[in-house]
């Protein structure tokens, strides 16, 4: 009876206008599916008609008939398996190297005075240059994918870390400090919550970077993977499936920078949301 | 009202006070690093602050008023001179004194009762559900009850000062230190957050310094107005201001407290065409 009452009431405190169409709703995602059905429906017309060879391109449903086939024979989930396993290997090292390391350059100066050039010259330099070197060092097999995917990921993540301990509000500490907390508190308190959304923009840097890296590292060198798919189909000219690889990494970077993105706004559920022009 | 009552009883007992801060001939130098020259920030600083009084500090910018406010909550270190709270040596930050920010500085990803709770944890003197009842209760006094689940960023810049100063009134503190609380704010919520702070503080009854550069807010609030002159900043004179309490807004518009306001803008007039930083008003 009781817990009745209290979901009414609590209902009704979070519906306080009319419920909103299913359209003012899914706003975002009905202008986006639009976009692309739009896109789809055209480039499928120019297909049927002819328009496309199949030696350049193909259509949208030869592409979808190529996923089935590929999923059903298991090779593309094998494939997927092989190349996720070593994205998340790679992606979860540089995370708990990435961040840690970002935190200590950021809080002690001296330290981050000493790193900042060869971080810097990392950060900075196209890291397919090094892919060679990282074959010597791991083979062509999963070690230097990994690697690769790492080396992308860290840094991001490293380079963003430390931009957020270094951007902690000063008045934040000094309040901590006529409070008489301790480095420790200082440090859990403050420094740390504050570079979250620093340390999250680093993150999702890090997923794209080092999804291009997991990709790349297998159109270099490899047998496996939906990098290598990707580069055989194209020496094969077997467009449908070149194309198929391709729609699997961009749903999966998507998908992973959706979670993030997440990750970002529960974290900033004290930010008050965006107001602007609709 | 029983308040004004208590506070005069307060000054007549005053010949055998129970001195809550004493400063004695406090002098504060800082280095410029590149010349390598030296500065006096303020010196020769003299203050006795009572039990329960409530001490206003005014003085043109740069006379190093928040220096000396920084320095008595050990933010900064002294080394010329003595600074007792509560007949306790001031060595770095202490349990006996809170500060009251001149901006909020709040986290903002602590709702008001986690800021409100914030400096108890630092301090590390409460049990859990101690802190929570104090926290709720600074809430409630400030005025704030109803708003404990809100974010800083979801409140305007007077109730953000509230939850600044209920949290340094939740550590229970000895000597309340104000640094210019209410620059920030517009002019009538300014009004009105002074007509509060004294509401707050006969309830609370602590002994508070406040720093600011307004005579007027100065005057309103303090017992007393300590004048401080600059280059070097020490303390010109200081001003009895013994309106009774509770003070109303309309005490602004009295005769008396003109003359009052008008005596310190005099002095800190001079003060400014002594270093030719003369400004018509």
């Amino acid at each position: 009876m009781s817990a009745q009452i209290q979901t009414l009431t609590t209902a009704t405190a979070l519906t306080p206008r009319r419920r909103r169409s299913f359209l003012a709703r899914h706003e975002p995602l009905v202008y986006g599916a639009l976009a692309v059905l739009c896109l789809l429906v055209l480039w499928e017309f120019c297909w049927q008609m002819g328009a496309i060879s199949p030696l350049f391109f193909s259509g949208p449903t030869a592409v979808a008939a190529k996923f089935w086939e590929l999923a059903t024979n298991g090779s593309l989930l094998h494939d997927a398996a092989y190349t996720g396993r070593n994205f998340l290997i790679g992606f979860l090292l540089a995370l708990i190297t990435g961040v840690p390391i970002g935190v200590l350059l950021g809080w002690y100066r001296r330290l981050n005075l000493f790193f900042d050039p060869v971080v810097n010259a990392l950060y900075a330099m196209p890291r397919i240059a090094l892919y060679p070197l990282i074959i010597i060092w791991f083979g062509i097999g999963s070690g230097s994918k990994v690697f690769i995917v790492f080396l992308s990921a860290t840094l991001p993540i490293l380079v963003n870390t430390i931009a957020g301990v270094r951007n902690i509000d000063p008045d934040l500490l000094k309040a901590a400090r006529a409070f008489c907390a301790k480095d420790r508190q200082i440090f859990v308190t403050v420094a740390l919550p504050s570079s979250v959304p620093f340390i999250l923009t680093g993150v999702r840097q890090g997923i794209a970077l080092g999804l291009i890296g997991a990709i790349i590292g297998e159109l270099f060198a490899g047998s496996e993977g939906i990098g290598y798919m990707i580069s055989y189909a194209g020496q094969m000219f077997q467009t449908d499936t070149l194309l198929v690889g391709v729609v699997v990494v961009a749903a999966a970077g998507m998908m992973l920078t959706a979670a993030a993105e997440r990750a970002r706004r529960h974290f900033q559920r004290w930010r008050p949301e965006h107001v602007g022009g609709r | 009202m029983s308040v004004a009552a208590t506070k005069s009883d307060g000054q007549t007992m005053r010949a055998a006070p129970s001195h809550k801060l004493v400063i004695e001939r406090m002098s504060y130098r800082y280095y410029v690093e590149p010349e390598e020259t030296e500065f006096l920030a303020f010196t020769d600083v003299s203050l006795t602050i009572d039990d329960g009084e409530f001490v206003a500090i005014v003085g043109p910018s740069g006379c190093g008023k928040t220096t000396l406010l920084n320095v008595i909550a050990g933010l900064l270190p002294h080394e010329e001179g003595t600074l007792t709270i509560a007949g306790e040596p001031v060595r770095g930050p202490g349990v006996n004194r809170s500060m009251v920010f001149q901006n909020a500085s709040l986290l903002p990803w602590r709702t008001v009762l986690g800021n409100v709770r914030y400096g108890m944890e630092m301090q590390r003197r409460f049990d859990r559900d101690v802190m929570d009842r104090r926290a709720r209760d600074m809430i409630a006094l400030v005025g704030l009850a109803g708003f404990e689940r809100r974010f800083p960023l979801q409140l305007s810049g007077g109730m953000q000062q509230r939850v600044n100063l209920a949290r340094a009134l939740a550590t229970d503190p000895q000597v309340l230190l104000m640094d210019e609380p209410f620059a920030a704010l517009d002019a009538q919520t300014r009004e009105f957050m002074q007509v509060e702070l004294l509401k707050i503080w006969a309830r609370s009854n602590k002994t508070v310094l406040f720093i600011t550069h307004q005579i007027d807010e100065a005057a309103f609030l303090a017992d007393r107005v300590v004048v401080m002159g600059t280059r070097p900043g020490r303390i010109k004179r200081e001003f009895r201001v013994d309106f009774e309490r509770p003070r109303a807004l309309s005490l602004k518009r009295d005769p008396r407290f003109l003359a009052v306001c008008d005596d310190i803008w005099r002095l800190i007039e001079e003060e400014a065409e002594r270093i030719n930083i003369v400004r018509t008003q």
